[in-house]
């Protein structure tokens, strides 16, 4: 992918498909976390998203459909999670419930294990997964960084895999580059670093690592400045994104002038 | 007038028996809905059921006659990572 012939041009075309669809951005935001509808509304606009994540929750006439109508207005696409299902059972339940009322069939499959770690249940997020495919979803499943899951994940058929960075919410950053790096080497579906961003350089560092994009709620929803830090990450996706494309130097462990030594003045010469 | 007690949404709930589900869905989100379920006002309803934990798809709500005893989960999106 990486090309001399690229150029920053061609990065204002550089289409994320996924599940068969075409994206223009490669930032996912997620909409938990917000104080209110109105910041919600700024970090998304100014994000650039076009899909977003939700979760699925008991309906109450108090606040009826706020999130859906607010994302139908923006024209962002709804990304239905599981969260807080800790079984594939309840897992399968909720993706199906997401797929009536939102009319998708596109499912963030999270199968957790624990509330304190927040951290993918492998078994149960395996059986969701098959059970999910064979049903007809496009399955973004939320997995543990571990490049044996992601290989049988994309083995069973999902649309993309989301390793997780670091735990959800903790802005610790991308904990294992290294794993990160090979899952990416090795997935042929997009690969979308999920969790963990705490700060813009997380999510450049995604984009470097290879990822085809990048999903963080958190880290722009409970930031002191929601729609400037959704402009941050706007920003670092772009720029690891080109990084990416662009082709790193390899690291060296000695230094290397950049300036010529040819055509120092004479009087210099000889005393280093 | 004979009444049902349902679980709705984690709460009790009397109903008149014979309640369909698409009568009780659309007085619950305050929109009419044809008996297709959907909106009459052509709004996307942005919400799903499921009834004794098994989904109801939209095109069976008017044919689901709700029973004493049935446990009613009516889901729409809310904010979430």
């Amino acid at each position: 992918m990486e090309s001399q012939e690229f150029t920053e041009l061609d990065l204002n075309n550089d289409p994320f498909v996924v599940a068969g669809r075409t994206l223009s951005s490669r930032l996912i935001l997620g909409t938990g976390g917000a104080t209110s509808l109105t910041t919600l509304d700024s970090a998304l606009t100014i994000s650039g998203t076009e899909l977003t994540t939700v979760a699925i929750r008991h309906f109450s006439s108090a606040g009826a459909g706020n999130v859906y109508e607010l994302l139908q207005r923006n024209n962002v696409i709804p990304l239905p999670n599981t969260a807080g299902c800790f079984t594939a059972r309840d897992a399968v339940l909720t993706a199906q419930l997401a797929r009536e009322a939102l009319e998708t069939d596109w499912v963030k499959l999270e199968v957790i294990a624990d509330e304190h770690t927040l951290l993918p249940d492998p078994l149960e997020l395996y059986s969701a997964t098959e059970q999910l495919v064979a049903d007809g979803f496009q399955v973004f499943a939320y997995t543990n960084d571990d490049p044996a899951m992601a290989q049988r994940l994309q083995d069973a058929g999902v649309a993309a895999i989301m390793p997780a960075g670091a735990p959800i919410g903790s802005g610790l950053g991308i904990l294992n580059p290294h794993n990160i790096s090979t899952i990416v080497s090795r997935a042929n579906v997009p690969v979308i670093l999920d969790a963990g961003v705490g700060t813009a350089s997380d999510a450049a560092l995604a984009m470097e690592l290879g990822c085809d994009a990048v999903l963080l709620a958190s880290a722009v929803t409970r930031a002191h400045n929601a729609p400037l830090m959704a402009a941050a990450m706007r920003d670092a996706v772009r720029a690891g994104r080109a990084a990416r494309l662009a082709g790193r130097i390899p690291r060296r462990d000695t230094a290397l002038a950049s300036s010529p030594a040819e055509g120092m003045m004479q009087t210099l010469v000889g005393e280093f | 007038m004979t009444s049902i007690n349902i679980i709705f949404n984690s709460q009790q709930v009397q109903l008149e028996a014979g309640t369909s589900l698409r009568e009780f869905i659309s007085a619950q989100i305050g929109k009419e809905l044809d008996a297709d379920s959907k909106a009459v006002d052509g709004s996307k309803l942005g919400v799903a059921a499921a009834v004794d934990g098994a989904v109801v798809p939209r095109s069976s709500w008017n044919s689901k006659v709700l029973e004493d005893g049935h446990s009613i989960e009516l889901v729409t999106a809310a904010q979430g990572g």
